[in-house]
């Protein structure tokens, strides 16, 4: 019984997140909350892009590798940092919902959030 | 022709380690790397950033680590090619290496060490579909030779210092120069904007912001860049120029070494790492970020480590018929071969009577 509850508790802690891959596949996946991951991390560790191709920085808003269309809730995710800013500066592709997924932290509130992964550069 | 024992590519943190280890051994190590100063990502792209896992320190600035390593190292008298990539390589027939860089500096060595990281840090390039038709009738993406642009009119697009503080520079030897940014807000050093918005007012630099370079003309070389408007419905601009030249930083790229017969999985090189972290061919090991294997951490620490590996199995390599105890520093001290000598000092015997 103990057992059961922990994966329920464990279960419950976890969301639900849409991600459109480069090739345009759409891939719904589970994100845990209580693992202090960002959304480039839940792409790779469901490996929706090849190693290599994203995350390159490893999360520092230091390259745009990570770079994603965020399709809905634009609004809930954290105001972009300078860092942020700047690299997106630089990147090809952007778009005006374009977000690193690096800098956006999987929290209960993006339960059904929808991102597209941006080309990669070339 | 340069000799050495260990020839190591990628100057990071792990392969500056790596000449410790081999120094520990009595071998002697040299470095190419791409980026004009040693340390990789630690210097190029985070130099000011804190590491906390590093063993040891429980924070230290990646810029400082590499300082740190480098005096470590320094005993050991690594020698360095900076600026230059390692293009290829040839196995010779008594099983050595040479390793020729882009510019031609060639390298001999028993073992090739490729501890290589993300890959050489190369320029960006913009994904305009024929730009590649262009490189060099036209588009640069380095300048090398400022001279090449007197009296030519130039398009530089960015917005990063690079893009400013050339914008500024080739504004008083090209004939023209534009500077396309797709912002109104430009990252670089605040002197420098202010500059270019100084010499943009009086004529020197045509400033053209919310606008992105989208096409190049020409028929045998580049005649006209596209500038689309971002303001404007997507408005159009044909602006003749002599030269475009995309400034929108360095990225890394695997490159060269994914042609030497190496296997490559998920962009990394597959190693041994039940062993020594020695690559498919014998010889040539991979260690730090730019290797993989099951259970694989992206990590300084590791890099570390695998260094310390892989060494024993070099000297064996280079030495098949010597025996080598590992020996701990504490015991018997670091031997330089400037002729240092670091050792733990002795304790004084001195009897009470």
């Amino acid at each position: 019984m103990t057992f059961d509850l922990e994966y329920l508790l464990e279960d419950m802690s976890d969301i639900k997140i849409t991600i459109i891959d480069r090739e345009g596949e759409a891939h719904m996946v589970d994100a845990p909350t209580d693992m202090n991951m960002n959304l480039m991390e839940v792409v790779r560790s469901y490996e929706l892009a090849p190693e290599g191709t994203i995350g390159i920085c490893g999360g520092m808003a230091m390259c745009a590798s990570c770079q994603c269309y965020i399709l809905n809730f634009g609004h809930m995710l954290p105001e972009q940092s300078i860092e942020e800013e700047d690299m997106l500066d630089q990147a090809f592709f952007v778009e005006d919902n374009s977000r690193l997924s690096c800098q956006i932290p999987i929290t209960e509130e993006l339960d059904g959030l929808e991102v597209k992964l941006a080309p990669e550069a070339p | 022709m340069i000799k050495t024992d260990i020839l190591i590519i990628g100057a990071g943190p792990t392969g500056l380690f790596a000449v410790f280890e081999a120094g520990l051994l009595k071998l002697k190590c040299h470095l190419i790397d791409a980026l004009p100063q040693p340390g990789g990502q630690c210097s190029e792209i985070y130099p000011k950033k804190p590491i906390y896992d590093i063993p040891g320190f429980p924070e230290v600035l990646a810029g400082d680590l590499i300082t740190n390593l480098m005096e470590q190292i320094k005993p050991f008298e690594p020698g360095f090619t900076l600026g230059e990539r390692a293009q290829t390589i040839d196995k010779q027939e008594d099983g050595s290496f040479i390793v020729t860089t882009n510019k031609g500096t060639k390298h001999h060595a028993p073992v090739v060490v490729i501890a290589g990281g993300l890959g050489s840090f190369e320029p960006r390039k913009p994904p305009i579909a024929n730009i590649k038709d262009y490189e060099d009738k036209g588009v640069a993406y380095i300048i090398r030779e400022p001279e090449v642009y007197r009296d030519k009119k130039v398009v530089i697009a960015g917005g990063g210092d690079s893009a400013l503080d050339w914008a500024i520079y080739l504004a008083d030897v090209a004939s023209e120069v534009s500077l396309v940014h797709r912002r109104k807000d430009f990252r670089g050093a605040l002197d420098s904007v202010e500059k270019v918005e100084e010499l943009s007012k009086i004529g020197k630099i045509n400033l053209i912001t919310d606008a992105e370079v989208t096409d190049l003309k020409g028929i045998e070389a580049l005649e006209s860049v596209v500038i689309t408007h971002k303001t404007s419905a997507s408005e159009k601009e044909i602006k003749e120029t002599d030269y475009f030249i995309p400034l929108f930083g360095l990225s890394p790229k695997l490159g060269p070494i994914a042609d030497w017969g190496l296997e490559i999985e998920k962009n990394a090189i597959k190693v041994d790492n039940a062993y020594d972290y020695q690559t498919n061919i014998p010889g040539i090991y991979a260690i730090g970020d730019v290797n993989t294997y099951p259970g694989k951490l992206k990590l300084i620490l590791c890099g570390f480590h695998e260094a310390a590996i892989m060494c024993q199995s070099a000297y064996q390599r280079i030495f098949p018929d010597k025996k080598y105890v590992m020996k701990y520093t504490t015991v018997s001290g670091v031997s330089g071969f400037d002729g240092s000598k670091k050792e733990a000092k002795k304790e004084v015997v001195k009897s009470i009577n």
